[in-house]
């Protein structure tokens, strides 16, 4: 869930727009690159953006009786990074604000920093993270995809918490209550998003491993072991 | 093919299909948004004061509507998403088992023999 349309006040909204333009700038920059270099990583550029459009339009019920959406922005973290998952990012946050009210255009800048921005780092850094400590490949994209896709729900409640600290319990009471609807109602639709994340990697790999050698994304070790358990 | 993961992410899946038809059939959680639950913090918070500083450009009429946009992201998305993979399963198949390559490729490698 986004913060909706309205719901943050001057200047938060301006705030979040002023840190979130700059990075999707970037990420512009970066894709545009990435694509004059390779022209052969659009079908997969197009996987990881359709999947961010798949996975944020599904409203999954959680465990304390509400829903709410997983992210999808696990796959484009990993393999493009959080910059160009930024650029994904808005352009899934502008459909759902423009034709579903969900979400919105000025808590665009809040909504493209935490789903866009902190989700996608936190996916990306515990990959690398991850890879490094040579454990199984699926078990780290798990782990970044859930824990991305929870770290995306955790900004969302910071954001709103400091625009609507309590009165007397300020910001860490705030945080906690909104905490609670998000990060807490999050969790187990974050464990099927990133479950989900490491069985597309698998089919991705099988069917066109080459690209993410190439992207560096995956060693070809790895990819060697993926498939011949797979075989 | 060692289908382990397949089994791994069906598992959790059940965990949580059998979790929700428990809990929806034996409590009575509305299932709500979770973004609808924070707009009633939020308004607790300010004592029903909050105006918000803008409203949606549109709305879906019904929930119905609402229910067809959804679906079609979901259902655009999907089709960007297996037609790669049945693309390049193909691809794989048709050149690595089946030893067919580029027409290019062959007529060109034929004039050098």
């Amino acid at each position: 869930m986004h913060v909706m349309e309205g719901f943050l006040p001057t200047p938060w909204w301006q705030i979040w727009f002023a840190i979130s333009i700059p990075v999707i700038a970037y990420g512009i920059y970066k894709l545009n690159r990435l694509v004059n270099e390779k022209r052969e990583i659009l079908p997969l550029l197009a996987v990881a953006g359709a999947f961010v459009f798949v996975l944020s339009s599904l409203k999954l019920p959680s465990v304390v009786g509400s829903c709410s959406h997983p992210t999808g922005t696990g796959m484009a973290a990993i393999i493009f990074g959080p910059a160009i998952s930024a650029v994904l990012g808005v352009i899934v946050l502008l459909y759902q604000a423009l034709f579903l009210a969900h979400g919105g255009l000025t808590t665009l800048g809040a909504n493209v920093f935490s789903m866009g921005i902190v989700g996608p780092v936190v996916a990306y850094l515990i990959y690398k993270a991850g890879m490094k400590a040579n454990l199984n490949f699926f078990l780290v994209v798990f782990l970044a995809a859930t824990l991305g896709d929870w770290a995306t729900y955790v900004t969302t409640s910071v954001e709103l918490a400091l625009a609507f600290p309590d009165p007397t319990g300020g910001f860490t009471a705030s945080f906690g209550r909104f905490a609670t609807v998000f990060a807490v109602t999050q969790v187990p639709i974050a464990i099927m998003e990133g479950a989900i994340t490491a069985l597309l990697f698998k089919y991705v790999i099988n069917v066109k491993s080459d690209i993410l050698v190439e992207l560096k994304v995956v060693e070809e070790a790895v990819v060697r072991k993926i498939k011949g358990v797979a075989a | 093919m060692s289908r382990k993961l397949e089994l791994i992410v069906l598992a959790i899946f059940l965990v949580f299909a059998g979790q929700f038809l428990y809990m929806s059939s034996t409590t009575d959680a509305e299932y709500g948004g979770a973004d609808g639950e924070a707009e009633g913090v939020i308004m607790e918070l300010t004592d029903g004061n909050y105006e918000p500083i803008a409203n949606p450009i549109w709305e879906p009429p019904s929930g119905e509507i609402e229910s067809l946009l959804f679906g079609l992201q979901a259902a655009f998305g999907s089709g960007i998403i297996c037609y790669f993979l049945g693309y390049y399963r193909a691809k794989n198949k048709y050149e690595n088992e089946l030893g067919y390559k580029n027409s290019k490729e062959s007529k060109s490698k034929s004039r050098l023999l």
